[in-house]
């Protein structure tokens, strides 16, 4: 995984030994005192909302959007998430990368990865990278609703590839990413991207795909 | 977000030391620091006080010091006990098809220092393995364990009381029960283990009453010294030793004797031993008072059988918010707890003790375990019962999820 040459202190993004305490402050402040996330949602009219994970898995993240229709900049966006420090943590981040300096695009707010707000988080424990990758996911799916709901439906991307894991809505390109970044069997694809856990019989075609990706870029 | 108070409620986990264990232990950091097995006079020393640690934890289980044998901790001891058997019973685990395969029965709720070698074991082809399912509340029929004895049963393992939910097994009904099944088949086998890490403060060990032939210890967990452990093998026990070196321990567990952890053990268990009808009536009181507290609020539900239960031992699911995050906004306001939530461990997956009692795997991400200690007062308890509804509100409230009572 690249990281940023802008961060001064180097993120613990990859140590498996949480060195300096297990989350970062910017962690601990996102989840002790979350930003932007939906207080009462009677009265709120979201422009788009999208919803990913299921409560078995541990993690479930709704996100809400507000658009300005000239700008098709993101005015505000709210957010409830069930699961950990870590996804809380990174939903309340994402919220904020969304809506600072005016909001982002939609265009550019679609290409938020799970890796920016990790930057943003000072990182994650390894084993916690997990968690943070439903937020994008939620946010990816509000925008598409907002597309449809105005009838720009030819904007609407569907997630790059094909999704492997209905629950999780993960794809092939996901697990591609996984296997680039190292992860070379399943449960280390697991720790990365949750795969299989809310959705287990698309385990036989996550090791498929993994197989096939490390043959494609790891062997010689 | 300074914490107002430090309020430890995790015994299960680990327990600070008594300072009485402290100071026995301490000679033997620097006046005796000789090695135990050498015959000088400075190892002498040392070799003297093994010897007494040893012959006090015989007389608190009620067993022979030859006995007792030493380890590094309750992981230790299971490894040991496991392995132990099954490598006298099939020589270097090579089992080749000439005889039947040895048959092990355990419970789905062990520690996972019984569960994973047992499952590395089958998985090399070396085991069968029976793995008992616990009632909704936690607890495991012993008549379903002697039940799953068949003539190539080995070994039986379950542990005495469980570290999660506390559920406390009918461990002497499995031994009486074991002992006439040997009787009629005219066998020594199979052998019965039971993990007791967490039992020793508070349950009866003695080793006559229990039927046990072997059984595990941590110091760790009685207020004694963390990588201490001892695994009390019944005289005529055959059991092939894992950890091999220079003899020690009758060449059962070498390695060099770690003198002051097995001179605090010895201490540590006679202490606790010695409270334990007093404290655990103190405890209980505080636990029941615990779980009533909390199960005030709304969608919670207690994990584990309320009465056989170890009497510092509360574990309560709360549905819609994850544990992980509740444990650490308790964390903020002092309260050290754990969680049974997959986020809280190494794997992806929720405790399987609380996954094995059926509950929802939604039920299990929320669950928090207080375990209560020779610390803990009726303050810091109210205090948690206190502190929780504002916890537990401010979760609901950014959690998108609301299950019902179902979902338990």
């Amino acid at each position: 995984m690249k990281q940023s040459t802008k961060i001064t202190k180097t993120p613990d993004v990859k140590s498996q030994k949480g060195e300096g305490g297990f989350y970062s402050d910017v962690v601990k402040e996102h989840f002790f005192k979350p930003h932007n996330f939906m207080e009462d949602e009677t009265g709120y009219k979201a422009d788009g909302q999208g919803m990913v994970g299921s409560p078995a898995c541990g993690d479930v993240m709704r996100v809400w959007i507000k658009v300005d229709p000239k700008t098709q900049k993101i005015k505000d966006c709210r957010w409830k998430t069930f699961g950990c420090a870590s996804a809380i943590a990174a939903t309340s981040m994402m919220s904020d990368m969304v809506i600072e300096k005016g909001g982002l695009t939609l265009a550019k707010a679609r290409q938020i990865r799970p890796q920016d707000i990790m930057e943003r988080l000072g990182g994650l424990p390894a084993r916690k990278i997990h968690c943070s990758v439903l937020g994008d996911k939620a946010l990816r799916a509000a925008i598409n609703d907002y597309y449809r709901k105005t009838g720009q439906t030819d904007k609407i991307e569907v997630e790059h590839g094909r999704v492997i894991d209905k629950v999780l809505k993960i794809t092939d390109h996901d697990i591609e990413e996984a296997v680039l970044e190292g992860a070379d069997t399943l449960e280390k694809v697991q720790a990365k991207t949750k795969v299989g856990t809310g959705d287990p019989a698309c385990i036989p075609e996550v090791e498929q795909l993994i197989r096939f990706y490390n043959e494609k870029y790891c062997e010689k | 977000m300074a914490p107002k108070r430090e309020i430890y409620m995790d015994h299960a986990a680990a327990t600070p030391m008594d300072s009485r264990v402290l100071k026995a232990m301490s000679p033997y950091f620097g006046k005796i620091s000789a090695n135990a097995s050498s015959l000088h006079s400075p190892g002498q020393a040392a070799y003297k006080a093994v010897v007494f640690a040893r012959k006090s934890i015989a007389a608190v289980l009620n067993g022979h010091p030859d006995e007792i044998v030493f380890t590094s901790g309750g992981t230790g001891s299971d490894n040991l006990a496991i392995r132990g058997v099954l490598e006298s019973a099939v020589p270097n685990l090579g089992w080749d098809g000439s005889t039947s395969k040895p048959h092990v029965i355990t419970t789905a709720i062990e520690h996972h220092a019984v569960l994973e070698p047992l499952a590395h074991l089958q998985k090399i082809g070396a085991i069968q393995l029976t793995i008992i399912q616990p009632d909704k509340k936690g607890l495991i029929s012993a008549d379903e364990v002697i039940k799953a004895i068949n003539p190539n049963t080995v070994l039986i393992s379950v542990m005495y009381a469980n570290n999660e939910i506390g559920t406390i097994q009918p461990i002497a009904e499995i031994g009486k029960g074991l002992l006439k099944w040997r009787k009629a088949n005219n066998s020594v086998l199979p052998y019965f283990h039971s993990d007791a890490c967490q039992a020793a403060g508070y349950l009866d060990l003695n080793i006559e009453k229990l039927h046990v032939d072997l059984m595990t210890l941590n110091a760790g967990k009685i207020y004694g010294p963390k990588g201490v452990g001892l695994l009390f093998v019944r005289r005529g026990v055959r059991l092939s030793p894992v950890v091999r070196g220079g003899g020690q321990e009758r060449g059962i567990r070498s390695g060099t004797e770690n003198v002051p952890g097995i001179v605090g053990m010895a201490k540590a268990l006679e202490l606790v031993q010695k409270d334990k009808e007093k404290e655990s009536k103190r405890l209980g009181l505080l636990r029941d008072r615990l779980i009533d507290g909390l199960l005030r609020l709304p969608k919670s539900r207690l994990n584990g059988d309320a009465d056989k239960r170890l009497p510092n031992n509360v574990n309560i699911s709360f549905l819609d918010i994850e544990g992980e995050a509740a444990m650490l906004y308790l964390d903020a306001k002092g309260i050290a707890c754990s969680t049974g939530s997959a986020c809280a461990s190494s794997s992806l997956d929720p405790s399987h003790v609380i996954l094995a009692l059926g509950m929802s795997y939604e039920a299990a991400h929320g669950s928090l375990r207080f375990t209560l200690g020779k610390s803990t007062t009726k303050a810091d308890v109210d205090y948690v019962i206190g502190a929780m509804p504002a916890i537990v509100e401010m979760l609901r409230k950014i959690s998108p999820v609301t299950l019902d009572m179902k979902s338990f």
